[in-house]
Protein backbone atom coordinates (compact mmCIF):
# COMPACT_ATOMS: atom_id res chain seq x y z
CA UNK A 1 0.00 0.00 0.00
CA UNK A 2 1.30 3.42 -0.87
CA UNK A 3 1.35 5.86 2.01
CA UNK A 4 -0.07 9.38 1.80
CA UNK A 5 3.51 10.62 1.88
CA UNK A 6 4.56 8.51 -1.11
CA UNK A 7 1.46 9.59 -3.02
CA UNK A 8 2.27 13.25 -2.36
CA UNK A 9 5.88 12.79 -3.52
CA UNK A 10 4.69 11.09 -6.72
CA UNK A 11 2.09 13.75 -7.38
CA UNK A 12 4.13 16.89 -6.78
CA UNK A 13 7.58 15.53 -7.73
CA UNK A 14 10.04 18.28 -6.87
CA UNK A 15 7.52 21.09 -6.68
CA UNK A 16 7.18 21.39 -2.91
CA UNK A 17 5.80 24.94 -3.14
CA UNK A 18 2.88 23.65 -5.21
CA UNK A 19 2.29 20.88 -2.66
CA UNK A 20 2.24 23.42 0.18
CA UNK A 21 -0.11 25.71 -1.75
CA UNK A 22 -2.50 22.81 -2.33
CA UNK A 23 -2.38 21.03 1.01
CA UNK A 24 -1.34 23.44 3.75
CA UNK A 25 -3.68 25.93 5.43
CA UNK A 26 -3.06 29.36 3.86
CA UNK A 27 -0.13 27.82 1.92
CA UNK A 28 -0.86 29.98 -1.11
CA UNK A 29 0.63 32.91 0.83
CA UNK A 30 4.14 31.42 1.02
CA UNK A 31 5.25 32.93 -2.28
CA UNK A 32 4.47 36.42 -0.96
CA UNK A 33 7.27 36.39 1.66
CA UNK A 34 9.93 39.01 0.87
CA UNK A 35 12.49 37.63 3.33
CA UNK A 36 12.66 40.67 5.60
CA UNK A 37 13.02 38.59 8.78
CA UNK A 38 10.60 40.56 10.98
CA UNK A 39 8.82 37.30 11.88
CA UNK A 40 12.08 35.72 13.00
CA UNK A 41 12.82 38.68 15.25
CA UNK A 42 9.29 38.87 16.66
CA UNK A 43 8.80 35.32 17.88
CA UNK A 44 8.91 34.88 21.67
CA UNK A 45 10.46 31.45 21.16
CA UNK A 46 12.69 32.67 18.32
CA UNK A 47 15.97 31.27 19.69
CA UNK A 48 14.45 27.79 19.85
CA UNK A 49 13.45 27.55 16.20
CA UNK A 50 15.94 25.54 14.18
CA UNK A 51 14.57 27.39 11.14
CA UNK A 52 12.65 30.67 11.55
CA UNK A 53 9.43 31.18 9.55
CA UNK A 54 11.43 33.35 7.16
CA UNK A 55 13.81 30.45 6.51
CA UNK A 56 10.97 27.93 6.31
CA UNK A 57 9.37 30.01 3.53
CA UNK A 58 12.60 30.08 1.55
CA UNK A 59 13.20 26.37 2.15
CA UNK A 60 9.72 25.61 0.78
CA UNK A 61 10.48 27.58 -2.34
CA UNK A 62 13.84 25.79 -2.65
CA UNK A 63 12.06 22.43 -2.53
CA UNK A 64 13.55 21.28 0.78
CA UNK A 65 10.59 19.04 1.53
CA UNK A 66 12.12 16.61 4.04
CA UNK A 67 13.96 19.29 6.01
CA UNK A 68 10.80 21.36 6.39
CA UNK A 69 8.30 18.62 7.21
CA UNK A 70 10.64 16.78 9.58
CA UNK A 71 11.65 19.95 11.40
CA UNK A 72 10.39 20.60 14.90
CA UNK A 73 10.49 24.36 14.27
CA UNK A 74 6.78 24.85 13.56
CA UNK A 75 5.98 23.13 16.85
CA UNK A 76 7.62 26.04 18.70
CA UNK A 77 4.67 28.29 17.79
CA UNK A 78 2.86 29.53 20.92
CA UNK A 79 0.05 31.10 18.83
CA UNK A 80 0.91 34.60 20.04
CA UNK A 81 0.22 36.09 16.57
CA UNK A 82 3.07 38.59 16.85
CA UNK A 83 4.44 37.54 13.44
CA UNK A 84 1.05 38.05 11.79
CA UNK A 85 0.51 41.60 13.00
CA UNK A 86 4.07 42.67 12.21
CA UNK A 87 4.49 41.09 8.76
CA UNK A 88 4.74 43.93 6.24
CA UNK A 89 3.33 41.66 3.54
CA UNK A 90 0.44 40.59 5.79
CA UNK A 91 1.18 36.87 5.53
CA UNK A 92 -0.92 34.83 8.00
CA UNK A 93 2.31 33.30 9.31
CA UNK A 94 0.82 31.71 12.45
CA UNK A 95 -1.79 29.89 10.35
CA UNK A 96 0.84 28.70 7.85
CA UNK A 97 3.03 27.34 10.68
CA UNK A 98 0.00 25.56 12.19
CA UNK A 99 -0.88 24.24 8.74
CA UNK A 100 2.65 22.94 8.08
CA UNK A 101 2.79 21.29 11.50
CA UNK A 102 -0.58 19.60 10.91
CA UNK A 103 0.37 18.45 7.40
CA UNK A 104 3.69 17.02 8.63
CA UNK A 105 1.87 15.30 11.51
CA UNK A 106 -0.75 13.78 9.25
CA UNK A 107 1.89 12.54 6.77
CA UNK A 108 3.71 10.91 9.67
CA UNK A 109 6.84 13.00 9.10
CA UNK A 110 6.75 15.27 12.16
CA UNK A 111 9.35 14.35 14.78
CA UNK A 112 8.36 11.42 16.98
CA UNK A 113 7.98 12.38 20.62
CA UNK A 114 7.93 16.12 19.89
CA UNK A 115 6.17 17.26 23.09
CA UNK A 116 3.86 19.88 21.56
CA UNK A 117 2.87 17.44 18.82
CA UNK A 118 2.00 14.89 21.50
CA UNK A 119 -0.03 17.20 23.71
CA UNK A 120 -1.83 18.65 20.68
CA UNK A 121 -3.08 15.16 19.91
CA UNK A 122 -4.02 14.45 23.53
CA UNK A 123 -5.89 17.75 23.70
CA UNK A 124 -7.87 17.10 20.52
CA UNK A 125 -8.76 13.53 21.52
CA UNK A 126 -9.85 14.83 24.92
CA UNK A 127 -12.18 17.52 23.59
CA UNK A 128 -13.72 15.31 20.91
CA UNK A 129 -14.88 12.75 23.50
CA UNK A 130 -17.47 15.02 25.11
CA UNK A 131 -17.32 18.22 23.04
CA UNK A 132 -15.65 20.04 25.91
CA UNK A 133 -12.18 19.91 27.43
CA UNK A 134 -11.86 17.87 30.60
CA UNK A 135 -8.94 19.69 32.23
CA UNK A 136 -8.24 16.98 34.82
CA UNK A 137 -8.15 14.11 32.33
CA UNK A 138 -6.05 16.24 29.96
CA UNK A 139 -3.51 16.98 32.72
CA UNK A 140 -3.31 13.32 33.73
CA UNK A 141 -2.94 12.22 30.10
CA UNK A 142 -0.02 14.63 29.77
CA UNK A 143 1.69 13.41 32.94
CA UNK A 144 1.32 9.76 31.93
CA UNK A 145 2.22 10.10 28.24
CA UNK A 146 5.72 8.68 28.87
CA UNK A 147 4.61 5.69 30.90
CA UNK A 148 3.31 4.92 34.35
CA UNK A 149 6.35 5.51 36.54
CA UNK A 150 7.23 8.79 34.82
CA UNK A 151 3.56 9.73 35.20
CA UNK A 152 3.64 9.19 38.94
CA UNK A 153 6.80 11.32 39.15
CA UNK A 154 5.21 14.11 37.09
CA UNK A 155 2.00 14.01 39.11
CA UNK A 156 3.94 14.11 42.39
CA UNK A 157 5.97 17.10 41.18
CA UNK A 158 2.75 18.99 40.40
CA UNK A 159 0.92 17.78 43.51
CA UNK A 160 1.02 21.03 45.47
CA UNK A 161 -0.24 23.03 42.48
CA UNK A 162 -3.04 20.52 41.93
CA UNK A 163 -4.11 20.67 45.57
CA UNK A 164 -3.93 24.47 45.50
CA UNK A 165 -6.22 24.55 42.47
CA UNK A 166 -8.67 22.17 44.13
CA UNK A 167 -8.75 24.36 47.24
CA UNK A 168 -9.39 27.39 45.03
CA UNK A 169 -12.29 25.47 43.41
CA UNK A 170 -10.51 25.54 40.05
CA UNK A 171 -9.99 21.80 39.69
CA UNK A 172 -12.63 19.21 40.39
CA UNK A 173 -11.48 15.65 41.22
CA UNK A 174 -14.93 14.39 40.16
CA UNK A 175 -14.10 15.35 36.56
CA UNK A 176 -12.32 12.01 36.47
CA UNK A 177 -15.70 10.28 36.50
CA UNK A 178 -17.43 12.25 33.79
CA UNK A 179 -17.65 15.97 34.27
CA UNK A 180 -18.79 18.65 31.86
CA UNK A 181 -20.05 17.40 28.51
CA UNK A 182 -22.15 18.42 25.51
CA UNK A 183 -25.53 16.75 25.14
CA UNK A 184 -25.07 16.14 21.43
CA UNK A 185 -21.73 14.33 21.71
CA UNK A 186 -22.51 11.99 18.86
CA UNK A 187 -23.57 14.84 16.55
CA UNK A 188 -20.29 16.62 17.27
CA UNK A 189 -18.26 13.48 16.63
CA UNK A 190 -20.07 12.85 13.33
CA UNK A 191 -19.56 16.48 12.33
CA UNK A 192 -15.82 16.28 13.03
CA UNK A 193 -15.51 12.97 11.18
CA UNK A 194 -17.25 14.49 8.15
CA UNK A 195 -15.09 17.63 8.23
CA UNK A 196 -11.96 15.50 8.39
CA UNK A 197 -13.19 13.31 5.55
CA UNK A 198 -13.78 16.36 3.31
CA UNK A 199 -10.41 17.88 4.17
CA UNK A 200 -8.53 14.62 3.72
CA UNK A 201 -10.14 14.11 0.33
CA UNK A 202 -9.11 17.61 -0.70
CA UNK A 203 -5.52 17.05 0.52
CA UNK A 204 -5.07 13.55 -0.89
CA UNK A 205 -4.81 12.08 2.62
CA UNK A 206 -7.92 9.91 2.31
CA UNK B 1 -33.72 50.36 31.66
CA UNK B 2 -33.83 47.30 29.46
CA UNK B 3 -30.78 45.11 29.51
CA UNK B 4 -28.42 44.69 26.58
CA UNK B 5 -28.75 41.12 25.30
CA UNK B 6 -26.03 38.85 23.99
CA UNK B 7 -25.66 35.19 23.01
CA UNK B 8 -23.05 33.98 25.47
CA UNK B 9 -20.21 31.52 24.84
CA UNK B 10 -18.51 30.90 28.21
CA UNK B 11 -15.90 28.37 27.05
CA UNK B 12 -14.41 25.33 28.80
CA UNK B 13 -12.14 27.07 31.30
CA UNK B 14 -14.98 29.21 32.68
CA UNK B 15 -17.21 26.29 33.62
CA UNK B 16 -17.98 25.55 37.26
CA UNK B 17 -14.85 24.28 39.05
CA UNK B 18 -12.70 24.57 35.91
CA UNK B 19 -9.47 26.60 35.86
CA UNK B 20 -11.21 29.98 35.41
CA UNK B 21 -14.21 29.21 37.64
CA UNK B 22 -13.60 32.42 39.55
CA UNK B 23 -13.63 34.51 36.39
CA UNK B 24 -17.19 33.61 35.54
CA UNK B 25 -18.30 34.31 39.10
CA UNK B 26 -16.58 37.71 38.95
CA UNK B 27 -18.67 39.05 36.06
CA UNK B 28 -22.03 38.65 37.85
CA UNK B 29 -21.81 42.02 39.63
CA UNK B 30 -20.43 43.69 36.48
CA UNK B 31 -23.37 42.39 34.43
CA UNK B 32 -25.88 43.53 37.01
CA UNK B 33 -24.48 47.04 37.47
CA UNK B 34 -24.09 47.64 33.73
CA UNK B 35 -27.40 46.09 32.63
CA UNK B 36 -25.87 43.34 30.52
CA UNK B 37 -27.66 40.06 29.98
CA UNK B 38 -25.66 37.09 28.73
CA UNK B 39 -27.82 34.27 27.35
CA UNK B 40 -25.81 31.05 27.43
CA UNK B 41 -25.75 29.25 24.09
CA UNK B 42 -27.34 25.83 24.66
CA UNK B 43 -24.94 22.91 24.28
CA UNK B 44 -21.95 25.00 23.13
CA UNK B 45 -18.70 23.10 22.50
CA UNK B 46 -14.95 23.66 22.83
CA UNK B 47 -13.40 26.02 20.22
CA UNK B 48 -10.34 23.79 19.74
CA UNK B 49 -8.13 26.37 21.49
CA UNK B 50 -4.76 27.38 20.07
CA UNK B 51 -3.34 23.85 20.13
CA UNK B 52 -6.24 22.21 18.25
CA UNK B 53 -4.52 22.62 14.88
CA UNK B 54 -2.02 19.78 15.51
CA UNK B 55 -4.52 16.97 15.16
CA UNK B 56 -7.61 18.95 14.15
CA UNK B 57 -6.37 20.60 10.95
CA UNK B 58 -8.37 23.38 9.36
CA UNK B 59 -11.90 22.28 8.52
CA UNK B 60 -12.62 20.22 11.67
CA UNK B 61 -11.42 23.18 13.72
CA UNK B 62 -13.58 25.65 11.79
CA UNK B 63 -16.53 23.26 12.15
CA UNK B 64 -16.23 23.34 15.94
CA UNK B 65 -16.60 27.12 16.00
CA UNK B 66 -19.21 27.12 13.24
CA UNK B 67 -21.38 24.87 15.41
CA UNK B 68 -21.30 27.43 18.23
CA UNK B 69 -22.03 30.27 15.83
CA UNK B 70 -24.91 28.33 14.27
CA UNK B 71 -26.37 27.59 17.71
CA UNK B 72 -26.13 31.29 18.57
CA UNK B 73 -27.90 32.28 15.33
CA UNK B 74 -30.61 29.69 15.86
CA UNK B 75 -31.32 30.35 19.52
CA UNK B 76 -30.68 34.07 19.85
CA UNK B 77 -31.29 35.58 16.41
CA UNK B 78 -30.12 39.16 16.09
CA UNK B 79 -27.81 39.04 19.12
CA UNK B 80 -24.02 39.28 18.91
CA UNK B 81 -22.16 36.28 20.26
CA UNK B 82 -19.93 37.18 23.18
CA UNK B 83 -16.92 35.25 24.49
CA UNK B 84 -14.98 35.95 27.65
CA UNK B 85 -11.94 33.84 26.75
CA UNK B 86 -9.55 35.22 24.10
CA UNK B 87 -8.97 31.80 22.51
CA UNK B 88 -12.74 31.21 22.20
CA UNK B 89 -13.18 34.69 20.76
CA UNK B 90 -10.29 34.34 18.32
CA UNK B 91 -11.50 30.98 17.01
CA UNK B 92 -15.11 32.16 16.69
CA UNK B 93 -14.26 35.45 15.02
CA UNK B 94 -11.73 33.86 12.68
CA UNK B 95 -14.32 31.25 11.69
CA UNK B 96 -17.12 33.79 11.20
CA UNK B 97 -14.89 35.99 9.04
CA UNK B 98 -13.31 33.23 6.98
CA UNK B 99 -16.61 31.51 6.26
CA UNK B 100 -18.35 34.72 5.28
CA UNK B 101 -15.51 35.56 2.86
CA UNK B 102 -15.11 32.12 1.32
CA UNK B 103 -18.24 30.46 -0.07
CA UNK B 104 -16.61 27.10 -0.87
CA UNK B 105 -15.25 26.82 2.69
CA UNK B 106 -18.69 27.75 4.01
CA UNK B 107 -20.28 25.04 1.86
CA UNK B 108 -17.79 22.43 3.13
CA UNK B 109 -18.35 23.53 6.70
CA UNK B 110 -22.10 23.33 6.34
CA UNK B 111 -21.80 19.84 4.89
CA UNK B 112 -20.07 18.84 8.13
CA UNK B 113 -22.51 20.81 10.30
CA UNK B 114 -25.41 18.93 8.74
CA UNK B 115 -24.21 15.87 10.65
CA UNK B 116 -25.01 17.79 13.84
CA UNK B 117 -28.33 18.99 12.41
CA UNK B 118 -27.25 22.61 11.96
CA UNK B 119 -26.54 25.24 9.30
CA UNK B 120 -24.41 28.35 9.65
CA UNK B 121 -25.83 31.31 7.78
CA UNK B 122 -22.94 33.65 8.46
CA UNK B 123 -24.97 36.37 10.13
CA UNK B 124 -23.72 36.44 13.70
CA UNK B 125 -20.87 38.62 14.86
CA UNK B 126 -18.31 37.14 17.31
CA UNK B 127 -17.22 39.63 19.95
CA UNK B 128 -15.24 39.76 23.18
CA UNK B 129 -16.75 40.85 26.50
CA UNK B 130 -14.14 43.62 26.68
CA UNK B 131 -15.53 45.00 23.40
CA UNK B 132 -19.00 45.00 24.89
CA UNK B 133 -17.76 47.00 27.87
CA UNK B 134 -15.79 49.55 25.84
CA UNK B 135 -17.96 49.89 22.74
CA UNK B 136 -21.52 49.21 23.92
CA UNK B 137 -21.35 50.39 27.54
CA UNK B 138 -18.63 53.04 27.26
CA UNK B 139 -16.12 54.52 29.71
CA UNK B 140 -18.55 56.97 31.35
CA UNK B 141 -21.11 54.29 32.20
CA UNK B 142 -18.38 51.92 33.31
CA UNK B 143 -17.26 54.47 35.87
CA UNK B 144 -20.70 55.32 37.29
CA UNK B 145 -21.11 52.28 39.60
CA UNK B 146 -17.68 52.80 41.24
CA UNK B 147 -18.24 53.18 44.99
CA UNK B 148 -14.91 51.88 46.27
CA UNK B 149 -12.17 53.34 44.09
CA UNK B 150 -9.05 51.18 44.27
CA UNK B 151 -6.99 54.05 45.65
CA UNK B 152 -3.33 53.43 46.36
CA UNK B 153 -3.24 50.12 44.49
CA UNK B 154 -0.73 49.69 41.69
CA UNK B 155 -1.49 47.32 38.84
CA UNK B 156 0.59 45.97 35.96
CA UNK B 157 -1.88 45.75 33.07
CA UNK B 158 -0.95 42.54 31.29
CA UNK B 159 -2.90 42.29 28.03
CA UNK B 160 -1.08 39.22 26.69
CA UNK B 161 -1.51 37.87 23.17
CA UNK B 162 -4.88 36.79 21.96
CA UNK B 163 -7.05 39.62 23.30
CA UNK B 164 -4.62 41.84 21.41
CA UNK B 165 -3.58 39.91 18.30
CA UNK B 166 -4.44 39.23 15.55
CA UNK B 167 -7.74 41.11 15.96
CA UNK B 168 -7.37 43.24 19.08
CA UNK B 169 -9.73 45.91 20.29
CA UNK B 170 -10.66 48.50 17.63
CA UNK B 171 -8.52 51.62 17.72
CA UNK B 172 -5.79 50.07 19.91
CA UNK B 173 -2.20 49.45 18.82
CA UNK B 174 -0.79 45.93 18.88
CA UNK B 175 2.45 47.05 20.52
CA UNK B 176 1.03 49.25 23.26
CA UNK B 177 -2.71 48.85 23.79
CA UNK B 178 -4.08 51.30 26.37
CA UNK B 179 -7.54 50.03 27.24
CA UNK B 180 -6.56 47.79 30.13
CA UNK B 181 -4.69 50.66 31.80
CA UNK B 182 -7.77 52.79 31.27
CA UNK B 183 -9.93 50.12 32.90
CA UNK B 184 -7.59 50.08 35.91
CA UNK B 185 -7.84 53.88 36.15
CA UNK B 186 -11.63 53.76 35.73
CA UNK B 187 -11.68 51.58 38.85
CA UNK B 188 -9.59 54.17 40.68
CA UNK B 189 -6.31 52.21 40.62
CA UNK B 190 -2.93 53.19 39.27
CA UNK B 191 -1.64 51.55 36.09
CA UNK B 192 2.14 51.33 36.39
CA UNK B 193 4.44 51.50 33.38
CA UNK B 194 4.87 47.91 32.28
CA UNK B 195 7.12 46.79 29.47
CA UNK B 196 5.84 43.19 29.34
CA UNK B 197 2.27 44.25 28.57
CA UNK B 198 1.94 42.19 25.38
CA UNK B 199 4.52 39.46 26.03
CA UNK B 200 3.47 35.86 25.40
CA UNK B 201 3.10 33.66 28.53
CA UNK B 202 3.95 30.56 26.50
CA UNK B 203 0.32 29.60 25.95
CA UNK B 204 -0.24 25.87 25.61
CA UNK B 205 3.52 25.34 25.51
CA UNK B 206 3.51 25.86 29.27
CA UNK B 207 2.53 22.16 29.31
CA UNK B 208 4.78 20.81 26.57
CA UNK B 209 7.83 23.07 26.86
CA UNK B 210 7.80 24.16 30.52
CA UNK B 211 11.36 25.55 30.54
CA UNK B 212 10.75 27.80 27.56
CA UNK B 213 7.37 29.02 28.80
CA UNK B 214 8.65 29.65 32.32
CA UNK B 215 11.30 31.95 30.90
CA UNK B 216 8.45 34.05 29.45
CA UNK B 217 6.52 33.96 32.73
CA UNK B 218 9.60 34.98 34.68
CA UNK B 219 10.00 38.10 32.48
CA UNK B 220 6.33 38.97 32.94
CA UNK B 221 6.40 38.68 36.74
CA UNK B 222 9.83 40.26 37.18
CA UNK B 223 8.85 43.35 35.23
CA UNK B 224 5.73 43.79 37.38
CA UNK B 225 7.99 43.80 40.46
CA UNK B 226 10.47 46.16 38.79
CA UNK B 227 7.73 48.69 38.13
CA UNK B 228 6.36 48.55 41.65
CA UNK B 229 3.09 46.77 40.92
CA UNK B 230 1.05 45.21 43.74
CA UNK B 231 -0.50 42.76 41.32
CA UNK B 232 -0.88 41.84 37.66
CA UNK B 233 -4.26 42.30 35.91
CA UNK B 234 -5.21 40.44 32.76
CA UNK B 235 -8.20 39.83 30.48
CA UNK B 236 -7.01 36.31 29.55
CA UNK B 237 -7.82 33.01 31.31
CA UNK B 238 -4.71 31.21 30.08
CA UNK B 239 -2.41 34.14 30.91
CA UNK B 240 -3.93 34.24 34.38
CA UNK B 241 -3.44 30.53 34.95
CA UNK B 242 0.08 30.31 33.50
CA UNK B 243 1.45 33.44 35.17
CA UNK B 244 -0.06 32.64 38.57
CA UNK B 245 0.35 28.86 38.76
CA UNK B 246 3.96 28.54 37.64
CA UNK B 247 5.45 31.16 39.96
CA UNK B 248 5.98 28.46 42.61
CA UNK B 249 7.72 26.22 40.04
CA UNK B 250 10.04 29.06 39.01
CA UNK B 251 10.78 29.77 42.68
CA UNK B 252 11.65 26.11 43.22
CA UNK B 253 13.91 25.86 40.19
CA UNK B 254 15.48 29.29 40.09
CA UNK B 255 15.47 30.42 43.70
CA UNK B 256 13.29 33.47 43.07
CA UNK B 257 10.75 34.58 45.64
CA UNK B 258 7.83 35.40 43.37
CA UNK B 259 4.48 35.88 45.05
CA UNK B 260 2.71 38.24 42.65
CA UNK B 261 -1.11 37.98 42.54
CA UNK B 262 -2.64 37.75 39.06
CA UNK B 263 -6.26 38.87 38.80
CA UNK B 264 -8.84 39.60 36.10
CA UNK B 265 -10.10 43.10 35.12
CA UNK B 266 -13.58 41.93 36.14
CA UNK B 267 -12.36 41.29 39.69
CA UNK B 268 -11.15 44.89 39.91
CA UNK B 269 -14.50 46.12 38.62
CA UNK B 270 -16.50 43.97 41.03
CA UNK B 271 -14.53 45.22 44.03
CA UNK B 272 -14.73 48.84 42.83
CA UNK B 273 -18.47 48.41 42.29
CA UNK B 274 -18.86 47.40 45.94
CA UNK B 275 -18.95 43.61 45.53
CA UNK B 276 -17.56 41.25 48.16
CA UNK B 277 -14.29 39.35 47.82
CA UNK B 278 -16.30 36.22 47.15
CA UNK B 279 -18.40 37.89 44.47
CA UNK B 280 -15.14 39.00 42.88
CA UNK B 281 -13.94 35.39 42.91
CA UNK B 282 -10.90 36.37 44.97
CA UNK B 283 -11.22 33.07 46.84
CA UNK B 284 -10.08 31.49 43.57
CA UNK B 285 -6.58 32.94 43.67
CA UNK B 286 -3.62 30.63 44.33
CA UNK B 287 -1.63 33.71 45.29
CA UNK B 288 -3.97 35.77 47.42
CA UNK B 289 -4.69 39.32 46.26
CA UNK B 290 -4.73 40.59 49.84
CA UNK B 291 -4.75 44.30 49.05
CA UNK B 292 -7.80 43.88 46.86
CA UNK B 293 -9.51 41.71 49.47
CA UNK B 294 -8.89 44.44 52.04
CA UNK B 295 -10.72 47.04 49.95
CA UNK B 296 -13.56 44.59 49.29
CA UNK B 297 -13.86 44.01 53.05
CA UNK B 298 -14.09 47.69 53.97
Amino acid sequence: MTTANEKAIAKYKNDFLREVEANVEDGHWVKMCMQCGVCAGSCPLGPHWEHSPQKIFMMIRAGKREEVLKSDSMWMCTSCYNCIVRCPRKLPITHIMHGLANYAHRLGLAPQGQPTREIAKLFWDNLIKTGRVNELKFSLAMYFKDGFSQGIKNAMAMQSIGLGLMKAKRLNPLELFGGHACKDKSGIQKMIAKAREIEDRRRGLA
Amino acid sequence: MSKKQYAFYPGCSSQAKASADNFLRSIEVVKEKLDIQLNEIPDWNCCGASIGYGEGGELPRLALSARNLALAETNFAGQDMVSVCPACWLASRETAERLSENSSLLAECNEALKEAGLTFKGEVKARHFVEVLIEDIGWEKMKEPVVKPLEGLKFAGYVGCQTNRPFGIAGESFENPKYLDKMIETCGGEAVKYDQKVTCCGGALAFSEPEKAQKQIRDIVESAYDHGADMIVTPCQLCQANVEIYQSEINKKQGTKFNMPVVYYSQLMTVAYGGTAEQAGLDGQLIKAEKLEKIAGK
